[in-house]
């Protein structure tokens, strides 16, 4: 009943870029993170940390700064270009030249009006923030060297920067520079001669200023008298990032060693009188170097080359033993990196600036259980297509029939018809409609005979696709005004629906053939994270990103039984503290009553009939039911069917011939593929 | 196993122009173990941090003067305490910079040595054997002093130590050939002579070290043949044989290096350990005739435990204070860090077993009674005596059990047993099993299970002796036997005690019922079980033979055990049958350690773990109810030894499948709580596991069947 075919495939080369810089906005609590490869990615932290936007980098664009206006998020980098994001549109806005050479580094004053560019030139540029741009206002006096960090006081009367050996602070009035503040070089790099470097400054409401500096210093200064309070040396590298809670009451320090150094504003002894900044934590959740930081009222969020987003809780301000309290290491994207062609045996693997078509292999007859079958045919690479422009790709999908390919860039869509008989050609679609430009997810009708494309305003496009054409036929508009963009694109395998989502939680289901809407799921607070209409039932599962799991039924228009029952009884608690969210919904033809669900860590076949589990049943039971025979196995078992043996999954889908396709990819092989972390010593090495 | 770490140097040397001695007089612990002082033969004394391989401060005397006597440091006063030209004691302290301007006062007679033990007073020994405190001889430097030893007598090795009740000194001297060792308590002074049997006409001792345990001085010394000896001295000895003629002291032979063709020249032996003994400039029985080897030998088991080659000539010098053994060769002074961790039978025998010839089992540790039978009658050489109680058996004996039949086998070996005069009963009894155990390896059809469980019954065979019996016995499946070799053999190799657990799994309870094994084992798990089953028949009165045995506290336990009743736990039910766990016992009590045990029980099937994890939790359940009788048999498996082996088994089971462990975590609290004890123990054990799942990597692509339940 329950064996499968797979396909257990390790050979899709995803490499996540590392992170660069992050910015946290504490009203919307979400995160924004830059890559390496100049990708902005939002997390949202108050719906269980789901990366709920991505918007592509492009060649040569490499994001230095963040900073959050409100709602308006902004970025800077060393193309000298200050950059304001369509996060509803997931696109730059416009993009304005600072005219002072490379930016190091904005900072926005606390009350959302000002915004300040740190520039290679050693100017620090002021823009004014309009309605729906930034206008340069002044340049403060400009200094020699480059301005590398930046930090406003709260108040907005003064702003500090660092710079190559020293930190200048500036009266943001008369735009004077009021205090240099000598950073010692390197205490301990053998060459005297090298500029010390000022990575990260922090100015604080008592008018405290802290810095880290490349010669591995945090140092304390008081920004009144201009004097160093003192320092504490951390490393023998530098110290890369600093970030400050909230309540200013801790500072953490990012080094190049990859720990997180966390100091504290407490008194020595019990009197409350002298508090001091005391170094207190460390933490060692990156291998190489931590290049952003953010301090939330209740965590460490760290990034860095080592490409994973680590939320460590400060435990001294979550509860203990909740889920609140465990770490969470984000590796892997929460959207969908490969596409499936079910029908034809093929994947599509995403890459950043390329895509890759692989055949699948085949192997000899059937086997037992745990069995490994002979390859007889190996899996080939078809198809190595690289993208066309700067931009990187956002989204690609193939059409379960092996016969059209498209892809999307943030300015453009490109499609292809692809025949692999016997020698293998593509041939790209000319002309396609002028409604296709801005896309950012892409799918396949189930016959291929259609292409939907999420666009602007979060609405869906449909085009027919045939014989080297691409026709436009509708534009789905949402019936609510929510303009948040689709991220989930799912129709059904019958050819008659097309449910969308979009990352302000509705779902809407759209008749294809009538091409009108057909029912909207009643909005629940979290955030979708995949979405699928069974091919019989017509009832349409979607998973959130609480890990919640609801059925629709498209006919009655209402919640299943099955899913008012799942939600009355509650999810197992096992199944609410994993940490991934689900990132497929596939259905298995042969059993109806199957839902197949994947995150990162495990896959799970959910089987309708079977009692659900309680609070109290074990629920990953599977080597228990093993171990039982066939009566008892029947007895014994829920639901809830989770294989985990199978790690660090990027995709398991149900092919045609009901074999099953796993990509994995092992994070040894990520580790591998990054440089080599600062040498450290160990022992008497 | 005891192991020799990397070592380092701590300074270098300056050999005498002759290159024999090392240049070195003494090397003294210093204020803690990391600080020593090394005395040169020449002028200078230097203090050294050990740890940092790096000179505090020296000390040299002006030129023409040497240092006669290793600088000792007192740790009452801080200072340092040295003998220059043999007459003028000095002391300086550390901040005192040049030695001539600190304090010195010459003495009427040549001095030996100054002694500082830990604990104790510096004293002073006189070349002529007098001893005197350096307190009071200071008060007046000119007093008297006596002339304890005869006329051509001299000193040649000397010690101080300290006991609970005194300090006392001990000497040895050599007086024409003879030698002897002289104890000199101190606070009352009395001093104590005793005379060191003659090894072999013309050898003298190379080097002594003593050490002090359980109220006794234990002196190790070491002859030129290579046999060490040690003889122990009571330091409660009576004063009374004070000046009255030398007592003849004890010895026993403790190990007999190999020495290849030539006596030792230089060569010492330092005690480490009650068990571990250090030597230095003796062949490696492995490698060629070289003598350039630090070994540390086990005296228990007469094993050589580690070896290190020294580059450069070696003096016979060494020296051991804190784990770190300090060793001059060529021109450097190095530091060796050792560890002797307690070693049981087992791995002691492991890894150089084979370096030493099958002959040389450990001779009896007979004291000598030759000189009290028969005077100064010099000894006849061990291996003549050895050679002697071999021959009790006799050829015809022999003859008789390679070729006669089993009925007759069993009334030969009867009547040897019966015999009252012999003297090595566990060499000859060693050589009767050995030659049964391989006959009946050879024919199948060959079996007297009865005369090797009798021999067996003596104690006095080990496993090391017979080493195929308990696999005879597996094969043959005489579960009787292995379990009385389970329970005499100390040194059963953890490979066959699994291979008995694995054999004890896997019988079938009917069959393992029809076994008839060792009562006092079956009698325990019947009252377990019977605790179990049967609650009445123990409220009524009914206790088995071996309850009976314990008067005091049965009673108790029996109210304890109503009470229990009364709050009608639930029960476990035992998953073997009563044999069978009997015998199961047998394995949680053999010596086992855990890094050899652990990788022979992955080779356990999936169900017999289960079956031996399922009998493990309900020897918990039992355990962990208060009411149960825990020291009521000698066969009961200690609770520990249950937790040990669960622990194993659970975590070898992680590599296939995790919920075990949680079947495990969910049986009873204590388990948790041990779990965590045990976890930093298994650590090695789980990254070999960890490597082994990396070895089934699958690579880039695979085709699998899998199947969900």
């Amino acid at each position: 009943m329950g064996e499968f075919k797979v396909h257990r495939i390790r050979f899709f080369n995803h490499m996540p870029s590392a992170i660069r810089v992050m910015a946290f906005n504490s009203h919307t609590e979400r995160l924004v993170v830059a890559r390496a490869d100049g990708a902005v990615e939002i997390f949202n932290f108050a719906d269980n940390y789901y990366q709920e936007k991505v918007i592509p980098g492009r060649d040569g664009k490499a994001v230095e700064a963040l900073c959050w206006v409100g709602r308006r998020l902004f970025s800077a980098g060393l193309d000298g270009e200050i950059t304001e994001y369509d996060l509803e549109n997931l696109r730059p806005r416009n993009s304005m030249e600072a005219y002072g050479g490379p930016i190091w580094t904005i900072s926005s004053n606390s009350q959302g009006t000002l915004l300040a560019a740190g520039c290679e030139d050693g100017t620090v540029k002021m823009f004014e923030v309009l309605e729906d741009r930034i206008q340069f206002q002044r340049n403060l006096s400009r200094q020699k060297g480059r301005i590398i960090s930046l930090s406003w006081h709260p108040t907005g009367s003064q702003i500090a920067a660092g710079m190559l050996d020293m930190i200048k602070i500036f009266d943001a009035e008369t735009g004077h520079a009021t205090h240099r503040l000598l950073v010692e070089r390197g205490l301990q790099r053998t060459s005297n001669s090298q500029e010390v470097v000022v990575w990260s400054v922090a100015f604080l409401s008592d008018h405290t200023i802290i810095s880290g500096d490349s010669a591995g210093k945090v140092q304390i200064w008081d920004g009144i008298t201009g004097t160093l309070v003192r320092t504490h040396l951390l490393t023998k590298w530098d110290v890369l990032v600093l970030a400050v809670s909230p309540d200013e009451s801790s500072v953490i320090a990012g080094t190049s060693e990859g720990t997180v150094v966390q100091f504290q504003f407490i008194s020595s002894t019990v009197d409350q009188q002298d508090k001091q900044w005391v170094r207190t934590r460390t933490f060692k959740s990156h291998s190489h170097d931590v290049r952003a930081l953010v301090h939330t009222d209740t965590a460490v969020v760290s990034g860095g080359v080592d490409t994973q987003l680590v939320v460590r809780p400060l435990l001294d301000k979550v509860e203990k033993n909740t889920q609140e309290s465990a770490m969470r290491k984000i590796i892997f994207p929460h959207r969908n990196l490969v596409s499936c062609a079910k029908k034809a045996g093929l994947l599509l693997f995403q890459f950043s600036d390329h895509l890759e078509l692989w055949r699948l292999g085949e192997s000899d007859g059937n086997g037992k259980p745990g069995d490994r079958l002979p390859v007889k045919r190996n899996p080939e690479k078809l198809i190595q297509l690289k993208r066309k422009g700067e931009d990187n790709i956002c989204c690609s999908a193939l059409s379960p029939c092996g016969g059209w390919l498209a892809y999307a860039t943030v300015s453009s869509v490109r499609l292809y018809r692809l025949q692999l008989d016997n020698n293998i050609s593509i041939n790209k679609v000319s002309k396609l409609p002028k409604e296709l430009n801005s896309v950012h997810q892409l799918s396949f009708s189930s016959d291929s005979s259609k292409l939907f494309a999420s666009s602007i305003l979060s609405s869906v496009i449909v085009a027919s696709v045939k014989e080297l054409e691409c026709k436009y036929l509708h534009t789905f508009k949402p019936p609510s005004d929510s303009r948040q963009p689709v991220h989930l694109l799912s129709p059904s395998e019958d050819g008659n629906w097309l449910a969308t989502a979009n990352t302000g939680g509705e779902i809407h289901v759209f008749d294809v053939h009538k091409l009108k809407l057909h029912c909207s799921v009643p909005v629940c607070g979290s955030c979708p994270t995949a979405v699928s209409i069974h091919p019989f039932s017509c009832s349409l599962v979607s998973v959130h990103a609480d890990q919640q799991i609801f059925e629709f039924s498209l006919k009655q228009k209402e919640f299943t039984a099955w899913s008012r029952k799942l939600q009355k009884q509650g999810m197992h608690p096992l199944w609410l503290q994993r940490d991934a969210p689900i990132t497929r919904v596939t259905f298995n033809p042969n059993n109806p009553t199957h839902i197949l669900l994947h995150d990162t860590s495990m896959f799970c076949i959910v089987d309708q009939i079977l009692p659900l589990p309680e609070e109290k049943t074990r629920f990953y039971n599977q080597s228990v039911l093993q171990s039982l025979s066939l009566g008892e196995r029947l007895r014994n078992s829920h639901a809830f069917k989770v294989y985990r043996n199978f790690q660090n999954l990027l995709c398991v889908d149900l092919m045609e011939d009901h074999s099953l396709v796993v990509v994995e990819r092992p994070l040894l092989d990520i580790v591998s593929q990054l440089p080599a972390p600062v040498q450290q010593k160990k022992f008497a090495t | 196993m005891a192991a020799l770490c990397e070592g380092y140097t701590l300074c270098g040397l300056v050999p005498a122009q002759n290159r024999l001695c090392s240049g070195l007089r003494g090397i003294e612990e210093e204020r803690d173990s990391d600080h020593v002082i090394v005395t040169e033969s020449t002028r200078c004394a230097t203090l050294y941090k050990v740890s940092d391989q790096k000179p505090l401060s020296s000390w040299t005397v002006k030129q023409g003067q040497s240092l006669t006597s290793s600088a000792v440091f007192n740790t009452k006063t801080s200072e340092y305490v040295a003998v220059s030209d043999n007459k003028v004691i000095r002391i300086w302290k550390e901040e005192d910079i040049l030695l001539d301007k600190a304090f010195k006062a010459t003495v009427s007679a040549d001095v030996w040595m100054v002694h500082c033990p830990r604990g104790g007073e510096p004293v002073v020994l006189f070349q002529r054997g007098d001893v005197r405190l350096l307190d009071s001889l200071l008060a007046a430097p000119h007093q008297p002093v006596q002339e304890v030893l005869a006329q051509e007598e001299s000193i040649r090795w000397s010690t101080s130590i300290v006991t609970e009740m005194q300090q006392m000194v001990i000497f040895t001297t050599e007086l024409k050939g003879d030698h002897f060792l002289c104890l000199q308590r101190l606070n009352p002074n009395s001093l104590q002579r005793y005379h060191l049997e003659r090894e072999e006409p013309g050898l003298s001792p190379l080097s002594f070290s003593t050490s002090y345990r359980d109220k006794h001085i234990c002196l190790l010394y070491l002859y030129p043949n290579g046999h060490v000896y040690e003889s122990l001295i009571s330091v409660r000895g009576s004063g009374a044989g004070e000046g009255s003629e030398a007592l003849s002291l004890p010895r026993s032979l403790i190990l007999s290096l190999p020495v290849g063709d030539d006596l030792l020249e230089a060569a010492a032996a330092v005690v480490l350990d009650d068990a571990h003994v250090a030597v230095v400039g003796v062949p490696h029985p492995c490698a060629g005739p070289g003598k350039d080897f630090l070994c540390i030998w086990n005296t228990n088991f007469q094993t050589l435990q580690a070896g290190k080659e020294m580059a450069g000539k070696l003096y016979g010098q060494l020296w051991s204070y804190s784990n770190k053994l300090f060793i001059p060769h060529g021109k450097t002074l190095s530091v060796i860090p050792f560890a002797c961790p307690k070693s049981c039978l087992a791995s002691a025998l492991g890894k150089l077993k084979q370096a030493r010839a099958e002959d040389s089992r450990p001779p009896a540790l007979v004291p000598s009674w030759n000189n009290i039978l028969h005077g100064e009658k010099h000894q006849p050489p061990k291996t003549a005596e050895i050679r002697k109680t071999v021959s009790w058996i006799t050829d015809e004996d022999m003859c008789l059990l390679q070729t006669a039949s089993a009925e007759e086998v069993k009334k030969e070996v009867e009547g040897l047993l019966t015999r009252q005069d012999v003297q090595d009963l566990q060499l000859s009894l060693g050589q009767l099993a050995v030659t049964l155990v391989s006959r009946s390896l050879a024919e199948p059809a060959f079996y007297t299970p009865s005369t090797l469980q009798q021999l067996v019954h003596t104690q006095c065979l080990c496993h090391s002796i017979c080493p195929d019996l308990v696999a005879l016995a597996l094969e043959k499946k005489d579960y009787f036997l292995c379990q009385l070799c389970l329970q005499f053999f100390p040194d059963i190799p953890e490979v066959i005690t699994c291979a008995c657990l694995k054999a004890f799994i896997s019988l079938p309870d009917a069959d393992a019922e029809r076994l008839s094994l060792e009562p006092d084992g079956v009698s325990f798990m019947q009252i377990l079980i019977s605790r179990e089953h049967d609650q009445v028949g123990l409220q009524n009165g009914f206790t088995s033979t071996s309850c009976e045995d314990e008067d005091a506290g049965s009673g108790q336990q029996r109210r304890r055990k109503d009470e229990e009743n009364a709050r009608n736990p639930p029960e476990p039910v035992c998953p073997v049958g009563v044999h069978k766990a009997a015998l199961i016992n047998e394995v949680l009590q053999a010596a086992y350690s855990d890094t050899f045990l652990l990788p022979h029980l992955k080779d356990l099937s999936s169900q017999h773990v289960i079956l031996f994890l399922q009998y493990l939790q309900f020897l918990y359940q039992q355990y962990s109810l208060e009411a149960f009788p825990q020291k009521h048999s000698f066969r009961s498996p200690s609770q520990n030894q249950v937790s040990w082996i669960g622990f194993a088994c659970c975590w070898m089971l992680k590599a296939y499948c995790r919920t075990f462990t949680d079947l495990l975590i969910e049986s009873s609290s204590c388990v948790q709580v041990k779990l965590f004890l045990q976890l930093g123990k298994i650590e090695s054990s789980l990254q070999q596991i960890n490597e082994m799942k990396v070895k089934e990597d699958v690579g880039a692509y695979s085709i699998e069947v899998i199947e969900l339940f």
